[in-house]
């Protein structure tokens, strides 16, 4: 599958903007399953300084500065991926859930170690034993790690409401839990919490999904979003993803961004400016298939 | 108190099974105390409290200060040094030397590799966990790499002796180690307090650490063009704790001291907010903690940090000294795995071990931990308030079921460690000395070749009673210099060195904000002295009567109060009070002695106290003499008088000290840019002052009598009435007055004299070009100077109905024009970087 994206962020200022330092996490990342072929990211009005790197995660960050008055910026990444499809994991040979704790520690390749910083607690991801408590039906002693976390995407798609605005960036994991609603971020989140709190190692993914306009209706131009998701550990195997907002695991029409311990890591903007009191931002996503899906897309939900 | 001899401590004061520093365990004093226990028998415990209270005036006078945290809104208190050193032998610090070089080695590969190839983490030698887990290890500084020799420049470590006589380290400190100045100032007191007991001990210097420091940061790279690299120090301000201590070491090395929002990012570089605009930096001192250092990629709410700083490391173009990922190397979990990484690195043991601990992250450390519960201290992996070291053996069963819980939620952020008794010390509680526990914080610095160099001495501190197991400055510990005994006498060093070149005069123009807080100062300190003026004049009428009969009397007391209030532009004295209640001591006393109260002096003289703090950096030793002499009269709240009397000759004193000053400044400080915004300060309010006076005293037309009264009054508060006798030799008149006081370009007090001031001091400041063109700021005054010459008095004299009109329509353009002009220097020189913003999208 090859995709177009173009993702274009528009801030405006009542009082001018006088210099503004901003981080950029845009550009798809090149994995096993996808790869970037082309990506340029264009800011208006042209920074005055920029530089590219890859962050501690290994995700592409580029810096910008402007560092003149500007009541407006508007960024814009324009992307074409190619997505392959994912290999499928073998359910019955997966590790037991409750073997993961020691299987971790039994292992001394790079990926094993690198994997146990996702254990644990992150700026925005509590562990909770309220949540281990919640989800413990689906995690018996013995059960196979992937058919579990199977188990779980599943359950927070059931019980979870998805209702866009209900929460914002600042709502906590422990707000979502009792409200049992929330957005795309809010059940990664949540699920990642539970993971975590399990043992289980977990990263938050950013990335977008191609969607289909209600049936009979053109696609509007903007009209997509970003998107969140789940990576899980599966020891001897590695990292495997999962949707809980659409109960899947990600597909072609899954492609990512960055990774992270959770949102703060990977936030598409990031920015400090000086001046430019009370501004507006205006996010607009397209995610264009340029060859044909292999089958109809779901009209799958996304954050906003 | 009688004067005793002093008794060295009976040998049954000591704790069984615990080791005393002067005093072994058969009552003999060890060998490194020799000289001082003949010190002690040769004296009496008088001769103790007189070296302590010299010691506290010392310090007072140096305006030492150390501030305890979350006492908001107290002032810095005094810091507190004992009279008697900790004195190590030279054997004993040869291994306490060769120990900390050795596990500053060791801390800087590890902390190169946790922000490199992270192999130390991958092969297993520390879990990932203790890592992650703590708050110091920041994942925006993965793969940022100083261009210095080591990455770890700075590194503190808190020794304590344990019962068998090893020393132990307690703490390693690595993200912004403090201290440093602290020593130097106890040694400086020291050496003036008790300057035979130093001579004879031999004791090592100090000094020779900042040389080394001051080299190596003199090595890092420059970019301003083969010049010395700028090197400034950042801190989060005056109410930081040991902001006294940024301060001095900012004066001791000639750095300048820096916050946040003096610094910005601009073109990948940083650059430091000066008064002749913005001027490249290229070392950062680091006294901000990490997470707060930029809120773009670390904690986005910061109003401390420099957003971008990070970016502008990795771009090669600033060095920030400690690295910002250095605090996890102050996680105690680290010291479990320390042992097993210096055989793996180096195939050697620890030289200095640390206490036993074990990392609840680890099952069976836990398991262990949660088994010993009531033998353990329990620390947290972080520095945190909230979170008190326990003692397992003084927690109820209550208490060690809470921590259990505690440490079973998050196993990860919890150590337990094998108690180490720490050693005691002889502590002069004010009559006898007594034994209390003392830590030695050594301190270290990389040197330019990549070697690390240990202070030979550090700063000492001992619990706060003989009881006390903790030893902390923040719960009341006290102080001592320590004293490494070296085989001869080394030379005095001083800091400046001999350049091999002319040296060139530093042409680098003060930070906007010590620009603007010299303003205020200016502004405060002349403010200050008007009001003592004007509360002397008041001060006097209610107590001498002025040689008046009683009817003048009571009538000039009357205009007094109405001017005082009004010139002063007091606020209400008590809100809710009718202002029909109140005597006139009464107000009078709130001018004098309320802090809270608008107006009062009190009140001006702290926010004095806070502009001048704020560049404590910047004063000259007398300088800050006189400021604390100030200070310490005026804002200390204890025992405020109830009668007027008793305020006469401390107003007098304040008057001469803020002139003194007002000299000092002229005379000892360079005609800098900051000079001339701290004159220019004072000049705009006294001119300010001036016309208020004018206004509350003189614009009401009364009787001819009345007005003699009125106009010695003013002539009197504006420190004139004796240049106006000399000039005049006649009885105050109104158009004389007001000649003298406006007009007289030779008087300087009078507002003609102020202006001519201004603009000397405007030519002088950076960014004012001469040119056709005239800055915002000389507008103004050419404006406002040409008004003043152009006034005819006897036309400002005629009376309208009771008042003077035309007076106070001239008096009020000349004010605004003062205000005006002290709006667009700020404007132009102060103008901090607006509060940054955090976007997200």
């Amino acid at each position: 599958m090859l995709y177009h994206i173009r993702h274009q962020t528009t801030y405006r200022y009542e009082e001018p903007a006088n210099l503004g330092h901003n981080l950029a996490r845009l550009r798809p990342l090149d994995l096993p399953t996808q790869s970037c072929l082309e990506h340029k990211l264009s800011v208006s009005p042209t920074p005055d300084f920029r530089s590219t790197r890859i962050d501690g995660f290994g995700n592409h960050t580029e810096y910008f500065a402007i560092q003149r008055p500007h009541l407006e910026m508007v960024i814009t990444a324009e992307s074409r991926v190619e997505v392959l499809p994912q290999t499928q994991l073998l359910l019955e040979t997966c590790c037991a859930w409750n073997q993961v704790h020691a299987l971790l520690r039994a292992s001394c390749d790079h990926e094993h170690a690198d994997a146990r910083e996702f254990t644990l607690a992150s700026p925005y991801i509590p562990v909770s034993p309220a949540l281990a408590a919640w989800a413990a039906p689906d995690f018996k002693p013995g059960r196979p790690l992937h058919e579990a976390i199977l188990a779980l995407n599943s359950r927070i798609f059931t019980e979870f409401a998805f209702k866009p605005g209900f929460t914002d960036v600042t709502t906590s994991v422990d707000q979502v839990f009792r409200e049992k609603a929330g957005v795309c971020q809010d059940f990664a989140h949540l699920m990642i919490a539970t993971l975590r709190t399990l043992g289980i190692p977990a990263q938050y993914v950013s990335g977008y999904l191609e969607t289909e306009p209600p049936p009979g209706k053109p696609k509007l131009v903007g009209a997509d979003a970003s998107h969140a998701w789940v990576s899980a550990f599966i020891p001897g195997r590695g990292w495997a993803e999962f949707d809980p907002t659409n109960n899947t695991t990600p597909t072609l029409r899954h492609i990512v961004t960055a990774r992270g311990r959770d949102y703060g890591d990977v936030s598409p903007i990031r920015g400090v400016t000086t001046g430019g009191t009370s501004h507006q931002l205006k996010v607009a996503v397209d995610v264009t298939p340029i060859s044909p899906s292999p089958s109809p897309a779901p009209a799958a939900k996304v954050t906003s | 108190m009688p004067s005793r001899p002093i008794d060295l401590l009976p040998p049954q004061d000591y704790r069984p099974g615990s080791w005393d520093e002067m005093v072994d365990p058969q009552g003999k004093v060890r060998p490194a105390w020799t000289a001082t226990a003949r010190w002690l028998s040769s004296h009496q415990s008088s001769d103790l409290e007189a070296a302590g209270t010299e010691i506290r005036r010392l310090l007072r006078e140096n305006g030492v200060t150390y501030s305890v945290h979350g006492a908001k809104g107290e002032d810095p208190r005094p810091w507190l040094l004992d009279p008697l050193p900790w004195l190590v032998s030279q054997d004993d610090w040869k291994t306490i030397e060769t120990g900390l070089i050795q596990r500053a080695e060791l801390l800087d590969a590890i902390l190169t590799d946790l922000y490199g190839d992270r192999t130390l983490v991958r092969e297993g030698w520390i879990p990932p966990e203790l890592i992650s887990a703590h708050r110091g290890y920041l994942h925006a500084c993965r793969g940022m790499k100083l261009p210095s020799k080591r990455q770890l420049i700075l590194a503190a470590a808190d020794l304590a002796r344990g019962p068998d006589g090893r020393m132990w380290v307690v703490n390693d400190r690595a993200q912004a180690p403090s201290g440093t100045g602290y020593a130097v100032e106890n040694r400086v007191v020291m050496t003036r307090s008790m300057p035979r007991l130093f001579h004879r001990n031999g004791v090592r210097r100090v000094a020779s650490f900042f040389h080394t420091l001051r080299d190596t940061l003199d090595a890092l790279p420059s970019l301003s063009g083969g010049r010395s690299p700028r090197i400034v120090i950042l801190t989060p301000g005056p109410q930081n704790e040991t902001y006294y201590e940024h301060a001095f070491l900012a004066s001791y090395l000639g750095y300048t001291l820096v916050q946040g929002d003096d610094l910005t990012v601009r073109d990948g570089r940083v650059w430091l907010a000066s008064l002749g605009g913005l001027e490249p930096v290229d070392v950062i001192i680091r006294r901000v903690d990490a997470w707060f250092c930029d809120p773009l990629e670390l904690k986005e709410d910061s109003q401390l940090g420099v957003p971008g700083l990070l970016e502008a490391i990795r771009q090669g173009q600033v060095t920030v000294v400690n690295h910002p990922g250095s605090g996890v190397l102050e996680n105690p979990g680290l010291m479990a795995f320390l042992p097993g990484i210096a055989r793996h690195l180096r195939g050697e043991d620890l030289i200095l071990p640390s206490a036993a601990t074990w990392w609840c992250g680890d099952r069976d450390a836990r398991e262990h931990v949660l088994g010993h519960l009531d033998e353990m201290v329990v620390k947290s992996i972080h520095r945190n308030p909230t979170f008190g070291t326990r003692f397992g053996p003084e927690l109820s069963k209550t208490e060690l079921a809470d921590l259990r819980q505690r440490i079973l939620a998050r196993p990860e952020a919890f150590v337990g460690q094998e108690q180490v008794g720490f050693s005691s010390l002889p502590v002069f509680n004010g009559t006898r000395l007594e034994p209390r526990r003392g830590v030695l914080r050594g301190f270290l610095t990389a040197a330019a070749d990549g070697s690390y160099v240990v202070m030979p001495g550090g700063l000492t501190r001992v619990a706060a009673t003989t009881e006390a197991k903790i030893v902390s400055s923040q719960l009341g510990g006290v102080s001592k210099d320590t004293w490494v005994l070296g085989t001869d006498t080394e030379p005095f060093v001083s800091l400046l060195r001999e350049s091999p070149e002319l040296a060139e005069p530093d042409a680098r123009t003060a930070p906007s904000r010590a620009g603007e807080n010299l303003f205020w100062t200016g502004r405060y300190a002349e403010r200050a002295e008007g009001t003592a003026r004007l509360l002397r004049r008041a001060v006097l009428a209610f107590v001498d009567d002025l040689g008046e009969d009683e009817n003048d009397a009571t009538r000039h007391r009357e205009i007094l109060m109405h001017g005082l209030l009004g010139a002063t532009n007091a606020g209400p004295i008590h809100p809710e009070k009718s202002s029909s209640a109140v005597s006139d001591e009464e107000e009078i006393l709130s001018m004098l002695a309320d802090p809270l109260r608008s107006g009062s002096l009190p009140s001006i003289l702290r926010s004095f106290r806070y502009s001048a703090f704020a560049v404590r950096d910047l004063w000259s030793p007398d300088s800050w003499r006189v400021i604390d002499t100030i200070l310490a009269d005026w804002t200390d709240p204890a025992a405020v008088p109830s009668r007027l009397e008793p305020f006469s000759a401390p107003l007098n004193r304040l008057i001469i000290d803020l002139t003194a000053l007002l000299g000092l400044n002229l005379e000892s400080m360079t005609r800098d840019a900051g000079w001339r915004l701290l004159d220019t300060g004072r000049r705009i309010e006294r001119a300010q002052f001036l016309i208020g006076v004018l206004r509350h005293f003189l614009v009401t037309a009364r009787s001819p009598r009345e007005e003699l009264l009125v106009m010695e009054s003013v002539l009197a508060a504006l420190d004139s009435l004796v240049t106006f006798r000399k000039r005049y030799r006649t009885a105050p008149r109104l158009e004389l007055v007001l000649e003298l006081l406006l007009l007289e370009p030779n008087n300087a007090r009078s507002l003609l004299y102020q202006i001519d001031r201004i603009s000397l001091n405007l030519e002088a400041l950076p960014r004012q070009p001469h040119a056709a063109r005239l800055t915002p700021e000389q507008r103004l005054l050419v404006e406002t100077g040409s008004r003043l010459r152009l006034v005819e008095i006897r036309r400002l004299t005629e009376r309208t109905d009771s008042s003077r009109r035309r007076l106070d329509v001239f008096l009020d353009h000349m004010s605004r024009s003062l205000a005006h002009l002290s709006d667009a220097l700020t404007l132009t020189y102060f103008r901090h970087a607006d509060r940054p913003r955090f976007l997200r999208g």
